[in-house]
């Protein structure tokens, strides 16, 4: 534990440098203009990192495997389906789009029901083997996307043009409007996440041995679907969806810190989002001065990692 | 599904095709050898169905030779990586020469199609867990490390926004001029039948086939150089076309079996019929304004092929 807890010092400490330096790195003549911006996007990225971080591992316990995470499994895409049927059907003039919370909540209703529905279908008593779950995942999001896009194209052009106003976010285009929402939401699913995580310690026991043990599984797993649905629509829409983060940082959580408990590893994995969002948009920038943006980078790293992954599994199933 | 069938809806859907439109052209119209519309139908509306039909033909037949090659129901140029190694190419084409010309795109594309799908080939050879799930999955993901690095070198160089229109798989420029290297696939489509049962024993493996007599390295290279051939043409012409070389070859294997000699023209027909519907549908949905093709496509692709994944899991294997 000794040896964790410097682990997780030292996961800080990276933290904190690439946080300052990002803040601080070169600022030019208007420090009064690039400061809130640059703070504002720190916090973007915190949040993000965290959120993700957060919603993978729980979901990867109640999944009982390290490879599927919900992005993977088009929950993101459901952020973007969901705004767009607002749009078409009811019209920019809406409430529902007019008013950001109801909009944010009515998003999150939606994307709760699709990821009950996904988890009914999809993991009816373990019948189905991962590497369908997985292809079944990444069809349903060339699925959902195409869907979107193909109402973007026929909607009105005056619609499209607000509906874009709401869906295309990224890391240099931050809905600064969207931040404090989110720091909300994001401590507000912590204090109600915080009884669930012992519980979770002990279900990646598994099922029988969880039941056995006196917690109550399914109510759990409710529990962290709407958890995990409300975490990935809080960072989509602050940033736009990023596929392979929360893969990338759960499994690398896995390897660096040796512990089943999840306080621990949520807190490594989301550090380590933190570095990988906040390091490598400053590297981007400042060091290697490209225009990319980090989430082209993270899907390129995460789809070689994911790669990896399986060829790993594959071996040791096969 | 008789054979009579998928011809008769071939044509009937063909002649919808050449009279669905902005401007409204009817058979009588054309007497007039002269007049405009007569024109309009020869520029805009005579290519228009040569190059779906082409393409959907095309990207059927590309798709089955593959799914023998490789013996695997679930392989096809959207998973395999062809088609994004396709876009890779001719971005760097663009990348390379500040005026590029179409026959410098040309190459590039079919050298990094080509290549491309080696690779997959190669690492399919190396995998050894064969699952029929597994497989499309690593070429799925090969196609999205592919496209992160159109995306990147797109982003850097700011022709993003261009190579993106360039690949919505659309219909709506073909004239005439503008799509008669699809043409190159009817000379690929004639190859692929009549190497269809070599491709068959080919996909037994190398072994099986060499015992056989069959000089396995050059049928299978026959095999990819086709499909890359065709993938490149296509993209060029009308875009990036999804799923239709995993879906169409599938349901003809579900009725037909999977005798290559008997199922390539229903393959053919199929594919035709499936894409020229989707365009039909495309062109009426916000008449007289119409969508990208690819998008219907893709809709409807991805939501067969996911029908087929859970419900045709004992036929896949």
């Amino acid at each position: 534990m000794r040896n964790n807890s410097t682990k997780l010092i030292m996961l800080i400490v990276i933290a904190v440098v690439f946080i300052l330096l990002f803040a601080f790195y070169n600022i030019q003549g208007g420090f009064s203009y690039a400061f809130p911006r640059r703070l504002v996007r720190i916090g973007a990225m915190i949040i993000t990192g965290i959120a993700i971080s957060y919603a993978t591992i729980m979901f990867q316990t109640i999944t009982h495997n390290r490879i599927l995470t919900p992005s993977i499994m088009g929950i993101d895409s459901m952020y973007e389906v969901v705004q767009t049927i607002i749009f078409f059907v009811l019209g920019s003039a809406s409430v529902f789009v007019v008013n950001r919370f109801l909009n944010f909540g009515m998003a999150i209703i939606a994307m709760v029901i699709f990821a009950l529905i996904l988890y009914r279908f999809l993991f009816r008593a373990d019948k189905h083997p991962i590497y369908l779950l997985l292809l079944a995942g990444m069809i349903i999001g060339v699925l959902l996307g195409s869907f979107v896009s193909f109402l973007q194209v026929i909607i009105d052009p005056v619609e499209y043009l607000s509906l874009q106003n709401v869906l295309f976010a990224s890391f240099t285009n931050v809905k600064s409007e969207l931040l404090y929402i989110s720091m909300a939401i994001l401590g507000a699913s912590f204090i109600y996440g915080a009884r669930i995580l012992k519980d979770l310690d002990v279900m990646s026991l598994g099922r029988e041995t969880a039941i056995n043990l006196g917690v109550n599984y399914d109510k759990i797993v409710l529990k962290v679907l709407v958890l995990s649905s409300i975490l990935i629509a809080t960072s989509t829409a602050l940033v736009g969806p990023i596929t392979f983060l929360g893969l990338i940082v759960s499994n690398l959580a896995y390897q660096y810190i040796v512990t089943y408990k999840h306080s621990v590893l949520i807190v490594a994995a989301s550090l380590i989002s933190i570095i990988a969002l906040v390091g490598g948009q400053f590297l981007v920038l400042h060091i290697f001065d490209l225009n990319t943006t980090i989430s082209v980078i993270i899907n390129f790293v995460g789809g070689i990692y994911f790669i990896y992954l399986l060829l790993k599994e594959s071996r040791a199933a096969g | 599904m008789r054979l009579w069938m998928l011809i008769i809806a071939a044509i009937i859907l063909s002649v919808i095709s050449l009279f669905v439109g902005a401007i409204d052209i009817k058979p009588s119209d054309l007497l007039d050898w002269d007049s405009d519309k007569t024109q309009i139908f020869l520029i805009s509306r005579v290519p228009r169905l040569m190059a779906i039909i082409l393409a959907g033909a095309g990207m059927s037949i590309a798709g089955l030779i593959m799914q023998s090659l490789s013996r695997n129901k679930f392989v096809s140029p959207t998973t395999a990586g062809t088609l994004d190694a396709a876009k890779l190419g001719i971005i760097i084409s663009m990348l390379f020469f500040t005026n590029v010309t179409y026959l410098q795109q040309i190459v590039f594309s079919f050298a990094f199609a080509l290549v491309g799908t080696i690779i997959f080939m190669q690492l399919l050879d190396r995998i050894k867990f064969k699952d029929v799930i597994f497989i499309p999955l690593i070429g799925i993901m090969y196609g999205n490390i592919l496209s992160a690095i159109t995306t990147f070198l797109g982003y850097e160089s700011d022709i993003l926004q261009n190579v993106q229109s360039f690949f919505m798989g659309s219909f709506t420029l073909v004239v005439s001029g503008r799509y008669e290297l699809l043409y190159i696939a009817i000379p690929a489509v004639i190859l692929a039948y009549l190497y269809a049962n070599k491709f068959t024993v080919a996909g037994m493996g190398e072994d099986f086939a060499k015992n056989l007599g069959l000089s396995y390295k050059a049928v299978l290279n026959l095999g990819l150089v086709l499909v890359a051939i065709i993938s490149t043409t296509v993209v060029l012409t009308v875009g990036v076309i999804p799923f239709l070389g995993l879906i169409v070859p599938n349901i003809v294997s579900i009725y037909m079996g999977d005798n290559l000699r008997k199922t390539i023209p229903h393959t053919i027909l199929l594919g035709m019929v499936f894409l020229l519907a989707c365009d039909i549908f495309s062109r009426l949905v916000v008449y007289p304004y119409e969508i990208p093709v690819n998008l219907t496509v893709a809709v409807i692709g991805s939501a067969i092929f996911l029908v087929m994944l859970f419900r045709g899991k004992a036929y896949a294997k």
